[in-house]
């Protein structure tokens, strides 16, 4: 479920015709300032607002780089993924962080619990499929990653879409880290790590499309669940499941593949 | 008797349904400046390309130096000695000139060695064959336009090609380089070498060539030794036909001053000292030639490339404009020239192209009414007349025609006070077109302030209520509704302003 709420994000960026390749770092960067602050004695909500607003700094850099500076988005969120990793490698010398009673399963039972996880990612897709479908924020999201300067003609301003679309991005990291967080007492300083790839193969897999403008949130739920059928299959013909990611990577290339096929008969009837 | 380096017959070329050339002979001796002239759109660029092998004829012979050549490809004309001085140059700007100038010249193997100083030394004799300032090894990203396109004349003279073909070579120098140039034109005529010279400014040609040939609407309307013409006489050949009835009548009484500009100006696009009036219910037409300024002018009025210097009064009330955003939100609209680029997005909807610039106005809150969103798109594809299955059709599913109609609908529903056209019926067909016109006619009856920026001369004459023309980024005259003259729009056009700079 956690991986469901970083592909929606994941799922804005691509539309925007950009990329974030940072989301793990920011998802174990988030984890971590959570226990942090917890571990100081803090008030739960004092540490879950702290990991909101690292994810909030964290976006609105990349978003800074990628929309005013107007520089590469894969260069600049290669070189964040690593500064984070970095950065929490050093801070946390890869030490283990016990979580304060009353976390875990937001202090319910587990099914309670579980239920309450997969029922806040299932509504956060639901609300941002409305929001994309029928805000004028969403129209203008498929309008920049579209066409960025009819966009600007038209008086949308596409800095700011492409800026708001990272920052939402570092938001629904810590979002998914706390979700992520509440499943287990303790927190991993390298619980992102992979997280990108799961999160772009649903994204792509799901319908939307790498050259940006193309894409339904709903198709990314359906990607996630394709993607997670697959290490259910590797074991049920009897297959290592190391094979996961490296059918995970493939199957980014083979949606990115079929995009670029469609793109090209489209600009060529045009 | 002079060797006649290069013959063209009865070139004809099409693009889809566009007869860009329709049979046009041409030919150019050894030592002469032949000139070539005409309109925007006339057929010079296609010409030029099918003796350079960027095109292929479709009909016609070309002969180069009496031999007939078929399937000319562009390192085939090299080859045969056709060098062509491009109004652009196509250097490679991370590469020094002697790099550069040398890539042009030879053609060595993958792993042949380079050769430093040799190249550097052919650059430099090649440079001072021409008085170019210009040091060999100066990066060309650091050279000025002018530089560079001396560059480019270089590389013409290195090739020793026996053909010159110049596209208005002197449009980006400033006076001393012209000279400098005109030096060189005459320097390779004395060489015996053929120089197909295309300019719009007719002092150039009276100043250098020998012949002229006037091209208008893809067809020869006469070759003459220069000094045979007038002035007077190559403008009339140039715009000679006569205007048809096509147009719908004026029927718009003009109003109030909705826009009016003094002293508007902006160094980054050379748009200065521009002072213009438009009225309620008037089409003013924009006319020059390209490169005049007329889109620059456009593009700052809509904050695309804000102003720097002047003022915008719009409704008697001054106004900044910094982005397309306070344009809109004053009620500008612009429907820019290239709308495959610019203009319609293709993967959206009609609907969502047509609503795009006006979701403040539409939906206020930030929340999408499709019901209101269809409706709104189903009254633009009727009024004006989109041809489409629903407003649900993608935008890359309609023609170029219906393409334009979908942009102006965008435009329109942001409700301006002044909408401005830039090159409304370029690439429309002959239907549309007429349509595109009547439209543009009912709005201007409805109130609105036009402003039209057109190349095409007929459209300009036959849709303008007043005409301004540019040239050299100001403007460089007004007509008034009875004085609208396609000859005098040329002159206008043609006439100076442009040296300054």
């Amino acid at each position: 479920m956690p991986a469901l709420v970083l592909a929606l994000g994941v799922a804005l960026v691509i539309i925007t015709r950009q990329i974030d390749i940072s989301i793990g770092s920011q998802f174990s960067m988030c984890a971590v300032v959570v226990g942090v602050v917890a571990a100081a004695g803090a008030p739960l909500w004092v540490a879950l607002a702290a990991a909101m607003g690292a994810g909030v700094v964290m976006g609105a850099l990349n978003g800074v780089l990628v929309a005013v500076l107007k520089l590469p988005s894969i260069v600049v969120t290669l070189a964040t993924l690593v500064i984070w990793q970095e950065v929490i490698r050093l801070w946390q010398k890869g030490r283990l962080m016990s979580l304060p009673e009353g976390v875990q399963w937001f202090g319910m039972s587990q099914a309670g619990g579980q239920a309450a996880v997969i029922g806040t990612a299932i509504s956060l897709l639901v609300v941002m499929a409305w929001a994309m479908k029928n805000l004028s924020a969403g129209r203008y999201v498929y309008a920049a990653g579209s066409d960025a300067e009819a966009a600007r003609l038209a008086g949308i301003r596409p800095t700011l879409v492409t800026f708001g679309v990272f920052v939402l991005m570092g938001l629904l990291a810590a979002f998914a880290a706390v979700l992520n967080l509440v499943q287990s007492p303790q927190v991993q300083p390298n619980g992102g790590v992979g997280l990108e790839l799961k999160a772009i193969a649903a994204a792509v897999v799901g319908g939307v499309a790498i050259s940006g403008g193309r894409g339904r949130l709903w198709g990314v739920l359906l990607g996630l669940l394709l993607l997670a059928s697959v290490n259910p299959a590797l074991t049920h013909f009897h297959q290592p499941p190391y094979w996961e990611k490296a059918i995970q990577g493939l199957v980014i290339l083979l949606a990115v593949a079929a995009d670029r096929a469609r793109a090209g008969s489209v600009s060529r009837k045009a | 008797m002079p060797q006649t380096l290069l013959q063209l017959t009865n070139i004809t070329k099409s693009f889809g349904a566009v007869r860009a050339l329709k049979g046009v002979s041409f030919s150019l001796e050894a030592g002469e400046v032949h000139a070539l002239l005409g309109e925007n759109g006339a057929g010079k660029s296609t010409l030029v390309k099918t003796i350079t092998g960027a095109h292929q004829a479709d009909g016609g012979a070309l002969e180069i130096c009496g031999e007939v050549v078929s399937n000319l490809t562009p390192a085939g004309a090299r080859e045969l000695g056709i060098a062509c001085v491009y109004q652009q140059p196509a250097l490679f700007p991370d590469l020094s000139v002697a790099e550069n100038i040398s890539l042009r010249l030879e053609k060595p193997g993958v792993f042949s060695r380079v050769k430093w100083k040799s190249q550097r030394e052919r650059a430099a004799e090649l440079l001072k064959r021409i008085g170019a300032e210009v040091s060999p090894e100066a990066e060309v990203r650091s050279l000025s336009m002018p530089e560079q396109q001396l560059v480019e004349i270089a590389c013409a003279l290195g090739s020793g090609a026996r053909i010159v073909i110049m596209d208005e070579p002197t449009a980006s120098l400033t006076q001393k380089e012209q000279h400098l140039l005109f030096k060189v034109v005459r320097d390779l005529r004395e060489n015996g070498v053929g120089v197909v010279y295309i300019s719009h400014r007719l002092e150039e040609i009276f100043a250098l060539a020998d012949r002229v040939t006037v091209l208008r609407d893809g067809e020869s309307v006469g070759t003459n030794a220069v000094d045979d013409l007038t002035e007077a006489q190559m403008i009339k050949l140039m715009v000679g036909r006569e205007v048809s009835a096509i147009y719908p009548p004026a029927q718009s009484e003009a109003g109030e001053v909705v826009l009016s500009v003094k002293g508007l100006g902006c160094v980054a696009s050379g748009v200065s000292g521009v002072d213009l009036e438009l009225r309620a219910g008037e089409i003013v037409g924009l006319a020059g030639m390209v490169g005049a300024g007329r889109t620059e002018l456009a593009r700052v009025l809509f904050g695309i490339t804000p102003a720097d210097e002047g003022r915008i009064f719009l409704n008697g009330k001054e106004l900044t404009i910094l982005n397309p955003r306070e344009a809109i939100a004053q009620g500008i609209a612009y429907v820019p020239e290239d709308r495959r680029l610019h203009g319609v997005v293709l993967e959206m909807p009609i609907s969502e192209n047509i609503t795009m610039a006006s979701h403040s106005g539409l939906f206020p809150v930030g929340v999408l009414k499709f019901k209101a969103e269809t409706e709104v798109a189903k009254i633009f594809i009727r009024n004006l007349g989109v041809k489409a299955s629903g407003p649900d059709a993608a935008g890359g599913s309609l023609s170029g025609g219906n393409q334009q109609k979908v942009s102006v609908a965008r435009w329109l529903a942001t409700e301006p006070k002044l909408l401005i056209l830039d090159e409304p019926t370029q690439g429309v067909d002959v239907g549309a077109k007429s349509e595109i016109h009547r439209i543009i006619r009912e709005l201007a009856k409805e109130g609105l302030a036009v402003l039209m920026i057109s190349s095409d001369l007929a459209e300009v004459v036959g849709m303008s209520d007043r005409v301004a023309v540019m040239s050299g980024g100001s403007i460089a005259g007004i007509l008034e509704k009875e004085a609208i003259d396609a000859h005098d729009i040329m002159e206008l056009a043609l006439s100076g302003g442009e040296v300054e700079r």
